[in-house]
């Protein structure tokens, strides 16, 4: 009846069953303050049923942040744990929760921050800049969504029920083969990642569509935002590299479930295979998450330099290429395979290679800065920091492609470093400094600027002090992953600066939520009444704040690159419309939550091999599917007389 | 480039027209773009294919299981449902509901005993002892065989679901859409078809 799901799986020792009292309790005060303020029905007909992008985004935002306080605890841990266990002294941890803890904080970090960061900020933006009412596929898009948050709550669900990973957020095989992790870990690991993937893969499709087929009339390609261009070599990567991530993953499960030898150490299977299929995924991946960032930074830096970004087609055509050679790389991530010297050499130098368009982004955006009138709002601070940190970790990066070098750093905490500082310094502060760029225009309120810099030095200070360390001790021979280490080695000082390191981060968090705390309490001062609160440039500020729900009442034709900032220069104001027309907007549904939370209990289900329950959660997907998509009316007319009313009159309730 | 204007961009009569349009071309575009995922899932499974080919772990190659004549009956029977499903949506072009409901039907018929041969050509492999976990080379097959098979019967799934429309809703500009849509699918599961049969069918069978 309930396969292999026993009352064992419920049996947890103290230190993971403080983790689930937190989360039990978190959820239960959730639940508490909804029926308290009775919000429920709020909560249906304004979230869950939604098909508006800007909700969506928020929504992606707010998982994404929850799944930061989460992956930065399981951080916390790991820091502490290597500041103690020195010699004697065996830490908190025994080894098999210290492998889960690396695994998870990996896995949601990657895949439910930095991508939820991610399709959040593009769901709240692109649209906008594109001049766009929506995106080409309102209800695939909350589809995407939903998805994503059932990959996040089957992860979780993985710490109350069961148990995790203990294989590394990449769960190599053999590794990670029945033979060796016959528990349901991997398996947990292997569906919320295939379903947030799917999802993911869907939103690459919509984005991708949407930025072709509905940009503003006169907005032709050479005249799209930069952050627009961004999105869309991204999306051109999860195109073509997600499908290949749900093949792999596929895979691994059919090894694991139905016995087959793909990546098997035995039987005829290529444990290797799997290697170079992951990171064909996982290399383009990298982009998919910096591409964006790098995006943001490019407004950024044009709005608080008060200029014309610098180099504009070099910017276009540097995304382009970074786009093609991402896939030229993957094999830098092992060198040691022993492929032999010719194919080492040729991904040592295409990595090379890769790091002369991102170089020229970087000199772009300093000879944006040249001249220009700079003001230090705190996204200009996140991009500071960003261009110290990202060239560090770009320096480290190329220093590792040379394939000899490589075979001394493979799987040392030098790597940790790096990639901590790309994925950090690049991703995090990007997307930091978009929340904070764009926030008064989704809220209609700014987020306090104090905090806001405190926040970011914490941040910065807090990433120096944990990770430089790693460097030194990555060269010193620590290598990743290790729960124990002998004191002779004389490395306990320098990890225990780390976790000083992690601390102040975690002091910057805890900053970004007062900020939104204090943002809020302050509302009535805050206001932003203007709807250009940054002085901007591109389309998304050429309407009120908050955001109507259509998002623009008049489609005015745009001729230049900075069609806003054009407009201003000529006396023209875009947040008055003068004409008013019918508006075609998407009907709310609930279909595509529905499909998730089946596709949720399919995953739980497979996990746990309760055959019936997958078998019953899937017919219901697929009837679901065919409802929705025999549904000829999911469109309404908003008549001009309403438009009117929302632009001129007041806010209705 | 025109200059900003004040006056109003276009009617509200090709305000409609437009919607209407665009909504036709992002479909067709978003389907495009998903079937370009599917082809790059088809290829990882062929490159899987590729590297496993030759990992019979002591078992049968492709020399001894495929038997070319009865594929070629499955290829043939698949292709000519695809140019009977070119039929069809010539036939929805003139808006002719009968003649569509018969000729899918027809491309459902063809489809189903497509997947019924592959069911019995999996079906000897595994009682002969030579299933998926025999070799890698055997899961490998299987799979990406398999895969095909599985579009194929959502595949006709979906032909069932649009006979039902065709016949509740008439030959109406959203269902004439989801038609094409089911075309290029259908289509490009025959190409795919096509690599299988020469990749692995023909190949092994060497």
């Amino acid at each position: 009846m309930f396969g292999k799901l026993t009352l064992e799986a419920f049996k947890h020792d103290i230190v993971v069953m403080g983790g689930v009292v937190t989360m039990v309790l978190g959820l239960l005060s959730i639940v508490f303050l909804l029926t308290y303020l009775k919000r429920w029905r709020w909560l249906w007909k304004e979230w869950i049923t939604t098909v508006d992008p800007k909700k969506i985004g928020v929504m992606y935002i707010i998982v994404a942040l929850v799944m930061l306080l989460r992956g930065g605890a399981d951080a916390l841990m790991m820091r502490t744990q290597q500041a103690l266990s020195s010699g004697a002294s065996h830490g908190f941890l025994n080894s098999d929760h210290f492998q889960q803890v690396f695994t998870a904080h990996g896995s949601m970090m990657i895949f439910f921050v930095a991508m939820g960061l991610m399709f959040g900020i593009i769901n709240i933006v692109v649209p906008l800049q594109i001049g766009a009412r929506d995106v080409a596929f309102p209800f695939m898009n909350a589809t995407s969504f939903w998805l994503f948050l059932a990959g996040a709550i089957l992860m979780n669900t993985s710490l109350v029920i069961g148990e995790f990973a203990a294989t590394g957020w990449l769960a190599y095989p053999p590794l990670s083969e029945l033979a060796y992790s016959p528990g349901v870990g991997v398996d947990y690991w292997i569906w919320s990642l295939q379903i947030a993937g799917i999802g993911s893969l869907l939103s690459g499709v919509n984005f991708f569509t949407t930025i072709l087929k509905l940009r503003r009339a006169g907005m032709r390609l050479m005249k799209m935002p930069l952050f627009t261009w961004s999105v869309l070599n991204a999306m051109t990567l999860v195109i073509f590299a997600f499908p290949i991530l749900t093949v792999t993953l596929a895979l691994l499960a059919l090894d694991r479930t139905i016995g087959t030898h793909f990546f098997t150490a035995d039987g005829g299977g290529n444990p290797m295979m799997y290697v170079n299929l992951i990171w064909a995924w996982g290399h383009p991946e990298v982009y998919i998450l910096i591409l964006p960032a790098f995006g943001i930074f490019s407004e950024v830096v044009a709005t608080f330099s008060r200029k014309r970004l610098f180099g504009y087609t070099s910017m276009v055509f540097a995304l382009a290429a970074i786009t093609l050679l991402s896939f030229s790389v993957w094999l830098h991530h092992f060198f040691t395979m022993g492929a032999g010297a010719d194919v080492n050499a040729f991904f040592g130098i295409t990595t090379m290679i890769i790091s002369i368009p991102t170089g020229v982004k970087v000199f772009n955006w300093l000879f944006t800065m040249y001249k220009g009138r700079i003001v230090l709002a705190t996204p200009m601070l996140w991009f500071l920091g960003f261009v110290a940190t990202f060239t560090i970790g770009g320096v480290a990066g190329v220093l590792m492609s040379v394939p000899p070098a490589d075979f001394q750093l493979h799987n040392s905490l030098f790597l940790v470093a790096h990639f901590h500082t790309m994925i950090i310094g690049g991703v995090v502060f990007g997307y930091f400094a978009g929340i904070t760029y764009w926030f008064p225009k989704i809220f209609g309120v700014l987020l306090s600027e104090r905090i806001g810099k405190y926040a970011f030095w914490c941040w910065l200070v807090g990433f120096c002090t944990a990770f430089i360390p790693l460097y030194a001790l990555g060269l010193m021979g620590a290598t990743r992953r290790l729960d124990h280490y002998d004191a002779s080695l004389g490395w306990q000082g320098l990890f225990i600066v780390a976790g000083i390191g992690v601390v102040i981060i975690m002091l910057g968090i805890g900053l970004q939520i007062l900020q939104f705390v204090v943002s809020f309490f302050e509302r009535k001062w805050n206001r932003d009444t203007t709807g250009d609160p940054w002085n901007a440039r591109t389309l998304e500020w050429a309407t009120r704040s908050p955001i109507p729900f259509y998002n623009f009442a008049e489609l005015t034709p745009v001729s230049e690159r900075d069609a806003f900032w054009e407009a201003k220069q000529k006396g023209i104001d875009l947040h008055k419309p003068k004409t008013f027309t019918d508006i075609q907007m998407p009907k709310n549904t609930p279909i595509g939550f529905i499909i998730a939370m089946l596709t949720l209990l399919i995953g739980f289900a497979v996990v746990w091999h309760i055959w019936w329950l997958a078998i019953v959660a899937f017919l219901g997907v697929v009837t679901a599917v065919i409802i929705r998509l025999s549904d000829d009316e999911t469109e309404y007319i908003l008549p001009a007389a309403d438009v009117k009313k929302f632009e001129t009159g007041e806010q209705p309730a | 480039m025109s200059e900003l204007t004040d006056k109003p961009v276009i009617t509200q009569k090709e305000h409609y027209k437009q919607t209407a349009e665009t909504d036709h071309s992002k479909t067709i575009l978003g389907f495009w773009i998903y079937l370009m995922t599917d082809c790059v899932l088809f290829a990882s499974l062929f490159a899987t294919y590729a590297v496993l080919r030759n990992n019979t772990n002591g078992g049968p190659d492709g020399s001894e299981l495929f038997n070319l004549p009865f594929v070629l009956v499955e290829t043939i029977i698949l292709l000519t449902s695809s140019f009977v499903c070119g039929l069809v949506l010539l036939a929805a072009q003139r808006r002719n509901r009968a003649y569509v409901i018969a000729g899918l039907t027809a491309v459902f018929l063809l489809g189903l005993s497509f997947v019924a041969l592959e069911v019995t050509e999996f079906r000897h492999l595994v009682e002969e002892g030579n299933s998926w976990r025999r070799s890698g080379f055997l899961s490998a097959f299987f799979t990406l065989v398999g895969t095909h098979g599985l579009h194929i019967t959502v595949g006709l799934l979906w032909m069932i679901v649009m006979v039902a429309q065709i016949a509740r809703k008439g030959l109406i500009d959203p269902v004439l859409r989801r038609l094409s849509l089911f075309a290029m699918f259908w289509h490009f599961l025959d190409v795919v078809w096509i690599f299988i049969f020469s990749l692995v069918y023909l190949v092994g069978a060497l």
